[in-house]
């Protein structure tokens, strides 16, 4: 090794060393931090619902807000002129018939919305669209502290809805694009073909030949595809500066996955089903004890898809926006490069976590329709 | 009770760490006795993490 370990201990040593100066650094503004919390406490209790103060619970609003889906896209806010950057997006409600509207109606939350004389408000805590009266009082369940006010059925362009269409349209041009490629420039991908071309012949030969086997693999290929391109581009539109958590979203994740447990019973031969009801190969009392565990499997499999792909893209969230809120809570040189470079290193985890959640999903799809389809092997398979 | 699901929540993600640390030496062990099996090994590895951290996120929302 060129680089011996002297350098490195030194650096360690003098990260070490100026450690404290975080804490110097931040002392006096502490004191004063914690007031404001104590202040923005007071004014909670109140029963106001006050715009949060301090830099803290604006970070935890700002991260609460982001992770929730919400009925317009804003980029980013000026807190001094309270103005806001982006779109508002159409807002469909079924309640007495159809009730379309923008959403710049609510303004940002802070107003009631009126649509043929019917008032609607958005709550503060879950982002969704309640029915009020005039004044878009929303009245909560003392005991649940869920809102009590009727909720109509929502089919509103929602942020998520808008990045799956995204998604989809991207999709649609890039592949129809790669497909048309291939015809033209004699069997050979050009452009950005190039890049997912690899990618498509690995889903093909690591993971669908594999899994399902040559026979039955071409059926479910199409599926396959989609579910990982699909998977991917919302995980990665998720990583950009756009604000965008569709993946992350368990609505989402719950409909990949019912696709996923639709298809795989759907297309399961009889050899599937066998296997679930009546085990074959085990003894008798066996059989029966394993039918109902067998039986739940066949719902949990799609369910534990879902939590995964939710659970690590929300998570993942999460952490990487608190590393990144702790630099205006640090606001020293020292504190907020720590959090700059460990946000940084975290979004390259990311990156590497939306390519293999993407993945996993697919294969353990595969993997699902792979036992829908099998065959009955007679000697070696059950011993 | 409300505070013994977050420690069932939290011995089941201990359970949940060890198996896929488990899984992953194992992985590396195998690795090194056949290098050339290196693919087959770590898609399979990948599997069975992600099935373990499917109970460990099922216990985390269950909490």
């Amino acid at each position: 090794m060129v680089i011996s370990n002297k350098p490195l201990r030194f650096i360690l040593v003098a990260l070490v060393a100026c450690l404290p100066v975080i804490s110097f650094a931040n002392s006096e503004k502490d004191a004063a931090h914690t007031q404001t919390e104590v202040a923005h406490e007071a004014a909670v209790s109140e029963g106001h619902h006050a715009e949060p103060t301090d830099v803290k619970s604006k970070i935890k609003a700002f991260i609460g807000h982001h992770v929730l889906d919400s009925h317009d896209f804003t980029f980013t806010q000026d807190d001094e002129t309270g103005k806001y950057y982006g779109f508002p997006l159409p807002v469909i409600i079924w309640d007495n018939g159809l009730q379309i509207f923008s959403s710049a109606k609510f303004n940002h939350g802070h107003a009631v919305a009126e649509s043929n004389g019917n008032f609607y408000a958005i709550n503060h805590h879950d982002g969704k669209i309640y029915k009020t009266d005039a004044t878009g009082e929303i009245k909560e369940d003392e005991k649940t502290g869920h809102p009590t006010n009727v909720r109509p059925i929502d089919f509103s362009i929602t942020k998520t809805v808008v990045s799956i269409f995204a998604a989809a349209i991207l999709m649609f041009l890039l592949f129809a694009g790669l497909a048309k490629s291939y015809a033209k420039n004699g069997g050979i991908a050009s452009g950005v073909g190039r890049i997912f071309e690899p990618l498509v012949v690995y889903i093909r030969d690591e993971v669908a030949i594999p899994n399902i086997g040559e026979k039955h693999y071409k059926k479910y290929m199409s599926y396959l595809l989609t579910i990982f391109f699909f998977v991917l581009f919302l995980n990665i539109f998720g990583l950009t500066p756009l604000g965008i958590n569709a993946t992350g979203n368990l609505t989402i994740t719950f409909a990949l996955a019912l696709i996923t447990f639709l298809i795989t019973n759907l297309s399961a031969n009889k050899n599937y089903w066998g296997h679930i009801f009546w085990m074959p190969g085990v003894p008798k009392p066996m059989r029966i004890i394993l039918a109902p565990i067998e039986l739940l499997g066949v719902f949990i499999k799609p369910f534990s898809l879902m939590i995964r792909l939710y659970a690590n893209i929300f998570a993942g969230h999460i952490v990487l926006m608190s590393i990144i809120g702790l630099m205006f809570i640090f606001k020293s040189w020292i504190g907020s490069s720590l959090s700059f470079g460990l946000s940084f290193v975290l979004s390259i985890l990311e990156i590497l976590v939306a390519f293999l959640q993407a993945y996993i999903f697919t294969m353990l799809s595969a993997l699902y329709f792979g036992s829908a389809v099998e065959e009955h092997h007679h000697d070696e398979a059950h011993h | 009770m409300t505070g013994l699901n977050f420690i069932g929540a939290g011995l089941i993600v201990i359970g949940a760490a060890l198996g896929i640390g488990r899984i992953g030496g194992s992985a590396m062990d195998a690795i090194a006795r056949q290098p050339e099996a290196s693919g087959k090994i770590q898609t399979a590895m990948l599997i069975a993490a992600a099935l373990i951290e499917g109970i460990g996120f099922a216990a985390l929302f269950a909490a």
